[in-house]
């Protein structure tokens, strides 16, 4: 990969976070079963209405789980798969690990969102370490969860802080699973995983094709 | 004489555990954990121990401590990541634990698998990366898979909410966790409740682990679990 290349002041304001959980949070369609994993995906749960009944899973074993209590609220024996205390929706239950964990290998969530170091236009994954010998790596459920959902929807800032695209041609850390991801939300646009490669389904309001590819390691497609 | 798991005290409980011996860990952050069946093992003794938990242990307290005592020689784990593993990092990067990574489900279905007599399974998970190495693949119905192998244990160590005599258990909300699979999974499962019942008291259709799985069970009435 080359080195970032000088770019021109933006003319464009990329999206915040909550933007784009808002994004997402408005692809998902009422009964629908979902896992959000940790970091922006968490967000998510935030941008859809309590009148859409989408049902949120952790893995520790909460299915229907609601949004973060009040501080005099909290439940100390409700928590979810970050640790963060959590409420549980009407209709909602509680199982073990080995059927939590059933539930998304065998295919019963409908979608995963998951953050990422690397997604590659094949749909390649890399989330859970950045180099082979990573000082103790943490895989928690994130391989279950890229290989196991019906979905993969990842959402991730689109370069690192030094500037390198994380939408690559393949990826160059320990991959989480391979050919998992369906579509990527970044902060500078909505991408398609397809038979060949990334296909752009939104920009950020400014940012023109050209400066989204000269800011996208992997080549750029566009629905006929 | 009448069935009675309960035991008198920690030291009862945790009789018999052997050097050696590879113990299951029920618990999930601080939800669920038996802290004081841990206490109990620390005051037990018994050493080069592989521990399977979710994660590394936290502060220096519990599973930390027992690692700190150098009495844990191998960790089989997911997210050994957790709030404040000093004790486990400083101990991995001298190289004095080993360290198995495991994925979350992949941890759950081989200790489900050993519950179950179940000798080992394909899975999907982690195949193309690097924990699927070396491990023995198989196409099914065009997908490949990764064959991994029960994990048995001698011990398993649980908390839950309710206990009869008999050993049948309830579980509090995300308290549930691991526990009821690890219950299954060991030839010696030792249990601390919050709460104890009266043979009969429990609804039949409320009891997660029958008695069947559990051999001793410790009234430890702690309370709640603490708020980070």
């Amino acid at each position: 990969m080359d080195a970032a290349p000088d770019f021109k002041p933006p003319a464009f304001k990329p999206w915040s976070r909550d933007k784009m959980a808002a994004l997402v949070a408005d692809d998902i369609p009422e009964g629908w079963y979902v896992n959000l994993g940790i970091g922006i995906p968490t967000m998510v749960a935030n941008h859809v209405p309590l009148d859409r009944e989408v049902i949120f899973h952790s893995e520790n074993g909460v299915l229907g789980m609601g949004p973060a209590p009040p501080a005099e609220e909290i439940n100390p024996w409700l928590i979810n798969a970050g640790k963060q205390y959590v409420t549980l929706r009407k209709g909602g239950s509680y199982v073990h690990h080995a059927d939590s964990f059933g539930m998304i290998r065998g295919g019963h969530l409908d979608l995963c969102c998951l953050g990422a170091f690397e997604v590659a236009e094949n749909g390649d994954i890399a989330n859970w370490a950045t180099s082979e010998n990573d000082t103790a790596p943490a895989v928690g459920g994130a391989m279950d969860l890229a290989a196991g959902a019906k979905r993969l929807w990842v959402l991730m800032e689109h370069m690192t802080k030094d500037g390198r695209s994380k939408m690559v041609k393949k990826c160059t850390y320990p991959l989480t699973a391979p050919h998992a991801v369906k579509r990527v939300y970044t902060n500078f646009g909505v991408f398609d995983v397809t038979a060949r490669g990334f296909e752009v389904r939104a920009i950020v309001p400014g940012l023109s094709r050209d400066d989204l590819q000269a800011r996208t390691d992997a080549p750029l497609f566009y629905p006929e | 004489m009448a069935i009675n798991k309960f035991v008198r005290d920690l030291a009862e409980a945790m009789a018999g555990i052997k050097d050696g011996a590879t113990v299951l860990l029920g618990g999930f952050g601080a939800v669920g954990q038996p802290n004081q069946l841990l206490d109990g093992l620390i005051e037990q003794g018994a050493k080069d121990l592989t521990v399977a938990v979710n994660n590394a242990g936290s502060g220096r307290v519990g599973l930390a401590r027992l690692m700190e005592l150098r009495r844990v020689r191998k960790l089989i784990c997911t997210f050994p990541r957790s709030r404040d593993p000093v004790v486990f990092e400083n101990l991995y990067k001298a190289g004095e634990i080993e360290l198995e990574i495991t994925p979350q489900g992949t941890l759950a279905q081989r200790i489900q698998a050993a519950g179950y007599g179940i000798g080992a399974f394909y899975t999907a998970t982690a195949v193309g990366t690097p924990i699927a190495r070396g491990k023995e693949h198989r196409d099914f119905d065009g997908r490949e898979m990764v064959l991994e192998y029960a994990l048995k244990a001698d011990v398993a160590l649980i908390e839950a909410w309710q206990a009869d005599r008999w050993g049948n258990l309830t579980y509090k909300d995300a308290g549930r966790n691991f526990n009821p699979i690890m219950a299954q999974a060991a030839e010696l499962t030792i249990v601390q409740t919050q709460h104890v019942v009266e043979l009969g008291d429990l609804n039949p259709e409320h009891i997660i682990t029958p008695g069947i799985f559990v051999d001793r069970v410790l009234h430890v009435p702690y309370g709640d679990p603490p708020i980070f």
